[in-house]
């Protein structure tokens, strides 16, 4: 039985750790600039994880194949050599590395995403979340957003972002359905939400964000793949969730300077 | 404080009559009993709903027998809307979490063992007792009721974060009496909870009998014990949030609803609160649950991987101070469940520190087991291969918390299948897998008869494989940042991924059926089964040195005295390999 058992763990072992490695199922591509540290980052953990992983259920494996009772059996238990202070040494070790290197060293993708401003030429959207899709706020050429009314939201009359028409702010914004950025340049997205939790998660940016009513969220990355990705809610906000999304293109700054000269005029 | 005479507070002769007896008990055997039979019943339900769950999630358009009838509106002609998908994920999480984990584990086996392996005659209260047993069985009245309301039970998951859970029916299906219904049952689960805490620390504290030190103690009692301080502390905390959602709903207060909220275009009359508010209390008591839910299967598994072992545990005493330090820890990490959630970025810079610094005494507790086992003489009963087995499947999921504690990376794995096949390895299973090594290993003394091992194996394979099976790929597509929660994919990027979810749904159905096996097991071996004798474990503690199953009073009128630590396994004299905690030969009586 404890030989089955070892046979068996040692098969799951391998097999996990193959498909881990072949990268089969994977992080999409990244399209960030921040992307590959945070890529870097996961690799490393993986590293660490997959050491301990492998040493842990081939250690436990070895013991289940070597130790089983057998009939009359009246050899000696054998304590596990040095007792419990290596255990402690090791562990104290291995852990406390893995968490300096982890923790201190490992998150500046974090400190670079939160704890720095950012940069002063950043193209400033604002997000708006409702059940169940997005709308984007550019601020037009006066760079200013009007506030946001959500008593005067009204999707007959496509005010889906409550502007109210006599505001100064507000007059040359443009709302749109869809993310347009040129590529290679900082965004600050400002994340709201009208209604229940949403999230804002773009795989390839390798952003997330969760969006509540009642708060303005910012977030910033810099975008250097051109390309369209989808914009999925991550958090859980009603029947609608899993349909809940919109599009984000990463555009040249020709195409995109194109594109919101477009939009402006639709508004 | 002055020493009271035990016996004579707590002497309480055996009932008669039928409801006395089964019912409505005091005696702390049947209500561990009863706990035990709600987590049964409870785990079967969420057992099932997992499976429609899952086949919901790759065959939505399946036409499920007798669902139709069962709820016309969550699935009209026996096809589950998407809906009602959300609706069974919410009772599948809640059953699981508060019904199964925290019942079975602590409440259950806890409720049995602790008195007789501290040498008690019955729980410090037993009529506090049989009160937290009938107010959890109402909690779960209530949450089984929101199967049956109109428009079904909520939809907003186990976690119920507002304004989804806060704002009403307008919000969605199951927002109104459902989540009502959900939200008086978390609220009395809490009330049970808090009233079995206080007991457990009590009897723990004040009962243990002569020679039954701290440190003589089965490590089961010192799990028990440091889950009931964590349960006493969580709770109450929870309480309170469960109260203040229900004012938020009923009474016009706005705890967790901010100004302008716009629900279904209607402006909603609340203005004030934060739903942040909501996720702090939620997951203040939440981190903490989750050692709930697994620390009472730490005490099992130490136990009997060293009962089946013949060794002592390896650093009994480090153990200890492990069970402790993840206790204390465990209250300092829940802000790593909101990383994203628009909390101040540097708190979660913060709370990740201490997540981290919880794997240190997670990790020692592993290698403790893996040195527990290192040069023993190995019986592998099924109680032991679900040790084991709870040591790979506890150190699988573990390792996944390792990328999750990481702000940098949970900006990617936030709230994908990696964060759904870590948490079910890690607390789930392993949980789930210390349940059935406490099952097999306790059924003789709870039911006087052992459970079938033939059986007993063949669960056990399956369930192992399956279990990787289910939850292993999980890890994979989240990597590839495919969201959960999500009733169906209408993404194309996550189109690829389907066939793995196929895989897990097959999986998912393999293992469950399985189950069956198990279910059969205990109810025939509790009249066929092989009569059990008093030790058939040959194991040293308290519960095995009285008759299977124990008579009313635990100990038949006598005071048992320990005068062994509680492992003292491995050295053969006169042919026994064991030394029981009563046997007077060796140490004197040390109280």
């Amino acid at each position: 039985m404890g030989k089955a058992f070892a046979v068996v763990l040692t098969i799951i072992t391998t097999i996990t750790v193959a498909i881990f490695v072949s990268r089969h199922w994977w992080f999409p591509e990244v399209a960030s600039a921040h992307g590959h540290a945070m890529d870097h980052q996961f690799v490393e953990t993986f590293v660490g994880a997959a050491i301990g992983f492998i040493l842990a259920q081939l250690a436990l494996a070895a013991f289940a194949w070597k130790y089983g009772e057998r009939k009359g059996d009246t050899r000696p238990v054998r304590i596990f050599p040095g007792g419990v202070k290596w255990l402690l040494v090791l562990t104290l070790i291995y852990v406390g590395s893995e968490i300096i290197l982890l923790e201190f060293v490992g998150q500046k993708v974090w400190a670079a995403m939160y704890f720095t401003p950012p940069a002063s030429d950043s193209l400033q959207v604002q997000v708006l979340a409702g059940q169940f899709a997005f709308y984007f706020r550019y601020p037009g050429p006066d760079g200013k957003f009007g506030p946001i009314h959500t008593d005067k939201i009204d999707e007959a009359s496509a005010n889906f972002f409550g502007i109210d028409p006599s505001d100064a702010a507000s007059k040359d914004d443009i709302v749109t359905a869809e993310l347009a950025v040129p590529v290679n340049k900082p965004v600050e997205l400002l994340l709201n939400s009208k209604d229940m939790d949403h999230g804002f998660y773009v795989r390839e940016l390798r952003v997330q964000q969760d969006m509540l009513p009642g708060m303005q969220i910012p977030m910033h990355f810099t975008p250097t793949k051109i390309g369209k990705y989808d914009i999925a809610c991550n958090q859980l906000c009603g029947l609608g969730h899993y349909n809940m999304r919109a599009f984000l293109e990463v555009m040249s700054e020709e195409d995109y300077q194109k594109w919101i000269v477009q939009q402006a005029s639709l508004q | 404080m002055e020493n009271m005479p035990m016996e004579v507070q707590h002497h309480h002769t055996a009932p008669t009559g039928f409801i006395r007896k089964y019912i409505f008990s005091v005696d702390h055997k049947v209500i561990g009993k009863q706990y035990y039979f709600l987590a049964i019943f409870s785990v079967f339900v969420g057992m099932v709903l997992s499976w429609l769950v899952r086949i919901h999630l790759v065959w939505p358009n399946l036409h499920i027998w007798g669902l139709g009838a069962f709820s016309p509106v969550g699935a009209p002609g026996g096809v589950m809307t998407d809906a009602y998908y959300l609706s069974l994920l919410t009772v599948h999480g809640t059953l699981m979490v508060f019904f199964v984990l925290t019942t079975a584990p602590q409440a259950g086996f806890g409720n049995y063992a602790l008195p007789i392996q501290i040498g008690a005659e019955d729980m410090a209260f037993p009529v506090l007792n049989m009160l937290s047993f009938w107010v959890t069985f109402l909690a779960l009245c209530s949450l089984v009721a929101t199967l049956f309301v109109k428009d079904g039970p909520p939809i907003s998951g186990w976690t119920a974060y507002p304004p989804l859970s806060a704002v009403g029916s307008s919000a969605g299906p199951g927002l109104g009496m459902g989540q009502n219904l959900w939200a008086v049952s978390i609220a009395l689960f809490c009330v049970g909870s808090l009233l079995g805490a206080l007991n457990f620390i009590v009897t723990t504290v004040d009962l243990r009998c002569k020679g039954m030190t701290l440190m003589r103690m089965p490590l089961t009692c010192w799990a028990w014990l440091i889950t009931a301080i964590l349960s006493l502390l969580s709770f109450a905390v929870l309480f309170a949030a469960c109260v203040l959602l229900i004012l938020d709903r009923n009474a016009g207060t706005s705890f967790f609803l901010p100004s302008g909220l716009l629900v279904s275009g209607q402006l909603q009359n609340h203005s004030g609160g934060s739903p942040l508010l909501w996720q702090h209390l939620f997951w203040f008591f939440g981190h903490p649950e989750v050692y709930i839910a697994i620390v009472p299967g730490f005490g099992v598994i130490s136990h009997v991987l060293s009962v089946f072992s013949r060794k002592p545990v390896l650093g009994y005493k480090l153990v200890v101070g492990c069970l402790l330090s993840i206790g204390f820890l465990s209250f300092t990490v829940w802000g790593h469940h909101m990383f994203l959630s628009g909390m101040s970025p540097y708190s979660g810079f913060l709370f990740s520190v201490p997540t981290l610094i919880i794997t240190i005494p997670a990790t020692i507790i592993s290698l403790v087991w893996l040195g527990t086992v290192y040069g023993g003489r190995l019986r592998f009963t099924t109680s032991m291969m679900f040790a084991l087995g709870f040591v790979s499947v506890f150190v699988t999921g573990g390792l996944g918390g390792m990328f999750l504690a990481q702000p940098s990376l949970d900006i990617f794995l936030h709230g994908t299948y990696f964060v759904v096949g870590h948490f079910h390895m890690v607390m789930g299973v392993a949980a789930i897998f210390g349940m059935f090594a406490g099952t097999y290993f306790w059924y003789p003394k709870m039911f006087g008869r052992v459970l079938n091992e033939r059986l007993g194996k063949i669960h056990f394979w399956i369930t192992f494989v399956g279990v990787y099976c289910i939850f292993m790929p999980m890890h994979f597509i989240g990597l590839e940042g495919m969201p959960r929660r999500y009733s169906g994919f209408v993404e194309d990027s996550m189109q690829h991924l389907m066939p793995v979810h196929t895989f897990m749904t097959i999986a998912a159905l393999i293992t469950g059926a399985t189950q069956f096996i198990f279910f059969f097991n205990l109810f025939w071996s509790m009249y066929k089964g092989a009569k059990a004798t008093e030790n058939p474990w040959e194991s040293t503690t308290l519960e095995w040195t009285v008759p299977s199953p124990p008579p009313f009073d635990n100990f038949g009128g006598k005071v048992p005295v320990v005068y062994h630590d509680a492992y003292e396994y491995g050295d053969l004299k006169n042919g026994k390999d064991y030394v029981m905690q009563t046997d007077p030969v060796g140490q004197p009586a040390n109280s």
